[in-house]
């Protein structure tokens, strides 16, 4: 593998991820130290092929004082363990110049449970497994010996599966137990009361068949039915692990640490959950603030396209309110917190999100639903054949007989398996495809969505300004200026122009522009009145003007180019049948323009927060399910709002925690999310479809007491078997992409 | 058919090594990182097997 890994080449080199160098402030707040050893988790993006692994590991392995580092490529997380005064940084930056994004992991109590949840299930599986196959192995031989085998030689056998069987019902099935004694204890009824209710009997009947030496003992039906159960489980924790992982991998992007500045005027790193209010925090200039500040000290042009999703930075200085979110561009800042980084949302947000939360929880799932049908169904049937075969006369025993296995056939088991199996094979498609879930039930609200919501300024767009004007000299001259500057318009005339020198004595005022020296001459590249232009209005949109020496001006243009894939992306959902709108902050022409390419009749500029929470639930009321695409954290409240949502990779973690699922690439995203999830919803229809069809079956066959064990081990295994492998297509079909 | 006295705890006893390696593998976090794990073999580091300097003349 490391034959073709070239160690210069940035990023991963089998060419899945692009390279980035993202780094996230000063990460010695992160590190834990025990008995000398430093150790940091790392979280790393980018990193996709055993390439990456050696190549992060050998790297982090050669800084001195390193221990070890190992790197879990599912997870990205890389472990370093060190001694001595290597600083965190030093590490961070290692991995960072081989071309990876880097920030720091803590990991959650929350992730904690539910590992050990998952790890609980998987244990539980494997001993019911193994329960199964012996069990199974001895009833095989029963079975077989049918009306040979002597009654002492089959006791003998039904009495070793009793015992096997025992202490496994009531280590695996303690899962099942627990929850339906504590659904009993509060008066209602959740799917575990049957699934206990017939283990338990199943078990009963079998123990009284073996004492008396009756022909038929069910303890290879009841652990079957046991093991089916907990796979089912199984996956479902899994996937909400994932999923879980998923959204806490986005939090850990958003782990910074931000400087205080102590009372002794000393600058000290902290972690932004330690920022408290009243702090003295010192935003340096290219930071991205992650409390809100009042700016007590300097005077800086900030870019706040992620907080109010204006294209344009604008110049803050002492005495004004800086939100959360906003990158700092030229100037290194002061600012007094406003209040800790849970407290630093607009209030009005957090409301918007709360009642989003709310609505959502009260989406009611197919599973859900299909169990709501199934628990009186089953017992109600059963109940009946009790009775039934009593009033025609028949023993006790063998009513109760005919009513447990009518329990145990009209299994639970394709049914508990229908939902979590789609759901894990689709949730892993689209995690091959860039989009990470964030809850399963998600899956089911995309696949309604009639009419789609997108932000404009990060989501249809680019979220940065590209050149479009052309220059010739000028360019190289203008871009010695520029290099020295973070402002996204001088970024632009750096990237059009390439790598080159930096020009002399460069001041950089704020919100106004840059001056310097080139071979002795002054230039300046600024805003319009600045370097002295009184008529701007040859420039529609942004622009930047350079004088030189001799007086003369050349304006520059810029334009927040679409997403590579937008217009195609586009057109494609409108002939799928939905409708789309564009909601945005920012100034009517900008968004009037992006209107008309993508040929989207609907859209609303100038909307605030609040403005666009009201248009979602205005679309909430008229019937709509909606479908918000947004980045910014103006747009989180609608986000939550929305029957379904999706955030680019690159958005404000508010939006990313308030939406349903985080792509990263193109918007070809959106399509991919909606094909797959109507493709998952067909499939799961299908699978309670098929669980009923077999249930139609099963019942008339166990009403009328034909159910033998060995019926029922063929029914339950089929039925489940049927299901999964339905579960998998949805991964074939090249045509679902 | 007295040897199924003997064939039965054998069987059994198979089953649970089995399921013992299985509980160990799964308690000493070996299904973490599945797609690390499948790269990992193919890791080959090119280093010299030992220090030059080590050789006998």
């Amino acid at each position: 593998m490391t034959a073709f890994v070239d160690a210069t080449q940035p990023g991963c080199p089998s060419g899945l991820a692009p390279p980035s160098t993202s780094l996230a402030g000063d990460l010695s707040a992160f590190v834990r130290e025990k008995g000398g050893v430093k150790t940091l988790t790392l979280s790393v993006r980018g990193a996709k092929c055993g390439g990456c692994l050696s190549k992060i590991e050998t790297k982090v392995g050669e800084i001195s004082g390193v221990r070890g580092a190992r790197m879990n490529l599912s997870n990205g997380k890389l472990v370093v363990n060190w001694v001595g005064a290597t600083s965190a940084d030093q590490i961070a930056d290692c991995v960072s110049n081989l071309g990876y994004g880097v920030s720091a992991f803590s990991e959650d109590s929350s992730a904690k449970a539910a590992k050990s949840e998952e790890r609980d299930l998987l244990i539980s599986m494997a001993i019911a497994a193994f329960a199964l196959a012996n069990i199974m192995l001895l009833s095989v031989s029963v079975w077989g010996g049918h009306g040979e085998m002597g009654e002492q030689t089959r006791k003998a056998l039904h009495g070793i599966s009793g015992l096997i069987a025992l202490p496994v019902l009531i280590f695996s099935g303690r899962h099942f137990f627990q929850s339906a004694f504590a659904a009993l204890r509060h008066g209602h009824a959740n799917m575990d009361v049957p699934i206990s209710l017939a283990l338990i009997l199943a078990f009963g009947v079998s123990v009284w068949e073996t004492v008396t030496g009756g022909a038929h003992a069910y303890f290879d039906a009841s652990v079957m039915l046991l093991c089916f159960l907990l796979v089912g489980r199984f996956l479902d924790a899994r996937l909400r692990r994932q999923t879980q992982a998923a959204a806490h991998e986005l939090a850990a992007l958003q782990n910074r640490s931000l400087n205080r500045l102590g009372r002794d005027g000393q600058v000290e790193a902290i972690r932004a959950d330690q920022v408290q209010k009243g702090d003295r925090i010192l935003l340096a200039a290219g930071e991205r603030a992650v409390v809100d500040l009042k700016v007590t000290q300097g005077s800086s042009g900030i870019d706040e396209s992620l907080v109010s999703g204006e294209s344009l930075p604008r110049t803050i200085s002492a005495g004004e309110t800086l939100y959360a979110g906003s990158l700092n561009l030229d100037q290194p800042l002061t600012g007094e917190a406003l209040g800790a980084v849970s407290d630093s949302l607009l209030s009005q947000i957090a409301d918007m999100l709360e009642a989003g939360e709310q609505k959502r929880a009260r989406y009611r799932q197919i599973a859900d639903k299909a169990v709501a049908l199934y628990v009186p169904f089953v017992h109600t049937t059963a109940a009946l054949a009790f009775i039934a075969w009593l009033l025609m006369g028949a023993s006790v025993h063998y009513a109760i007989i005919i009513a447990v296995s009518t329990l145990i056939i009209t299994c639970p088991c394709a049914l508990a398996l229908a939902a979590p199996v789609a759901q894990v094979v689709a949730s892993g498609h689209l995690f091959k495809r860039g989009i990470f879930l964030r809850s399963g039930d998600a899956l089911e609200r995309f696949a309604e969505i009639d009419h789609i919501v997108l932000d404009k300024t990060g989501t249809l767009t680019l979220g940065t300004p590209e050149l479009i004007s052309e220059h010739g000299a000028e360019l190289n001259l203008a871009a010695q200026l520029a290099r020295a500057s973070r402002h996204p318009l001088s970024r632009a005339i750096v990237a059009a122009a390439g790598p080159g020198p930096i020009a002399d004595q460069i001041k950089e005022h704020p919100g106004l522009g840059v001056e310097a020296q080139i071979g002795g001459e002054s230039y300046r590249l600024g805003s319009a009145d600045w370097v002295g232009i009184e008529d701007a209005s040859v420039s529609s949109g942004p622009s930047l003007w350079f004088t030189g020496p001799d007086g003369a001006s050349i304006p520059f243009r810029f334009e927040d180019q679409l997403q590579s894939d937008a217009r195609e992306t586009l057109s494609s959902l409108t002939q799928q049948g939905l409708t789309a709108e564009i909601l945005s902050g920012d100034r009517e022409d900008a968004v009037a323009k992006i209107a008309n390419t993508l040929a989207i009749e609907t859209w609303h500029a100038k909307v605030s927060p609040t403005g666009k929470a009201e248009r979602l639930s205005d679309l909430n009321a008229s019937g709509k399910n909606v479908l918000m695409v947004g980045d910014g954290l103006n747009d989180a409240g609608a986000l939550a709002m929305a029957h379904a949502s999706l955030a680019p990779g690159g958005a404000m973690d508010i939006s990313q925690s308030a939406s349903d699922a985080v792509y990263s690439g193109g918007l070809g995203a959106i399509r991919t999310v909606l094909n797959v999830s109507k493709k998952t919803k067909a499939i799961m229809l299908q699978n309670f479809g098929l669980a009923a069809a077999y249930n139609c079956i099963a019942v008339p066959i166990a009403v009328t007491g034909h159910v033998t064990p060995l019926v029922a081990a063929i029914a339950m295994s089929a039925s489940s078997l049927i299901v999964t492998l339905n579960a998998l297509r949805i991964k074939g079909g090249a045509a679902w992409t | 058919m007295d040897i199924i006295v003997y064939l039965i705890p054998v069987a059994l006893g198979l089953g649970l090594l089995g399921l013992g390696a299985f509980l160990w593998s799964v308690k000493s976090d070996q299904y973490e990182d599945l797609d690390g794990a499948a790269h990992r073999i193919l890791v080959d580091e090119d280093k010299p097997l030992s220090d030059q300097s080590d050789l006998p003349e």
